[in-house]
């Protein structure tokens, strides 16, 4: 099974890097960008068939270590086909 | 009194906080490596500088995770002083001894210069020799020091008279224009609510020899002796 693992800023932190993409894709002239937010993605693999018990062991790996509460959200995919 | 400074992988302001302790200033220090976990014979625990562990994932989020941790949790618990300078104030932030959080700079660069720091509050074992005001120039040199936390935190840090350090400008104004990373109220250290723990993203152990271009860190260090004398 893999835990598809998507790690944002929480909207108000400022995001440094969004802002310097987000500058570089107005060079395009392209469509209208009203912003640009960048995160990080985890894939994390796990011997574990119960996608239940899984999943509960992703929220602990992403409250403890692989997001900071403090400034970031995550959200968690289960992908039992992985 | 006894210091330690801890030495993770990629930690590399260590011997320059090792020499500042012992060679300048006298003081009985040792280096722990990251894997040890007995910090029992030490009164204050310095986290210092650098890259622990690539800063991979987070500045700090790995190292959180050394065996020395588990040795410092007991430290403070046990009502031990430690004081993290940089790399390892962003250490003492992800492990929840201090709040909030260090983000990359507003500029997204790096910035390697001198600073200056106002000390707020002579009640704390970091700023207990400096006076109210005091205006310290002291170097910074980080990508993630931008200090963030949320209003209520930032409140209750101001009303608890916790936050050591603001940056100024050289004649002692705390401004937007004198906050070289972006920092929430120019916040550039702070203490824990037992005031036993500091963190601070500017380098005293980078200024403690005039010939090495100041000496204004030796205040800070003195100020943590004096809890011994």
């Amino acid at each position: 099974m893999i835990a598809r693992i998507t790690v944002t800023l929480k909207p108000g932190v400022l995001d440094t890097q969004g802002r310097a993409v987000h500058d570089a894709l107005k060079t395009l002239d392209q469509a209208t960008i009203d912003g640009v937010r960048i995160g990080k993605y985890i894939e994390v693999k796990l011997d574990e068939t119960d996608i239940m018990k899984a999943r509960t062991a992703v929220k602990e790996m992403c409250d403890k270590i692989l997001a900071n509460p403090v400034i970031e959200d995550y959200s968690i995919e289960m992908d039992s086909e992985g | 009194m006894k210091f330690a400074v801890l030495v993770f992988p990629g930690s590399n302001c260590d011997h320059d906080c090792y020499h500042a302790l012992k060679h300048v200033l006298g003081i009985s220090v040792d280096f722990v490596w990251h894997g040890d976990r007995d910090l029992t014979r030490y009164d204050v625990v310095i986290l210092p500088g650098g890259f622990s562990y690539g800063d991979y994932l987070r500045a700090g989020a790995i190292a959180r995770f050394s065996d020395v941790m588990k040795g410092l949790d007991q430290h403070i618990r046990k009502g031990g002083y430690a004081l993290g300078i940089c790399n390892g104030f962003q250490i003492l932030t992800e492990a929840g001894h201090l709040p909030g959080a260090l983000i990359q700079n507003r500029s997204t660069k790096f910035i390697c210069e001198d600073s200056y720091i106002k000390a707020q509050t002579g009640d704390s074992f970091v700023t207990s020799k400096c006076g109210v005001d005091d205006i310290l120039k002291i170097p910074i040199a980080h990508k993630e020091g931008c200090f963030v936390a949320d209003e209520d935190t930032l409140d209750q840090l101001d009303r608890e008279n916790r936050v050591v350090f603001r940056y100024c400008d050289q004649e002692g104004n705390v401004s937007e224009l004198a906050n070289p990373n972006g920092s929430a109220r120019n916040i550039a250290g702070i203490i824990s609510e037992s005031r036993r723990v500091a963190g601070m993203m500017p380098h005293p152990e980078r200024v403690c020899e005039e010939e090495l271009g100041g000496s204004h860190g030796l205040t800070i260090f003195q100020s943590v002796m004096e809890v011994f004398n």
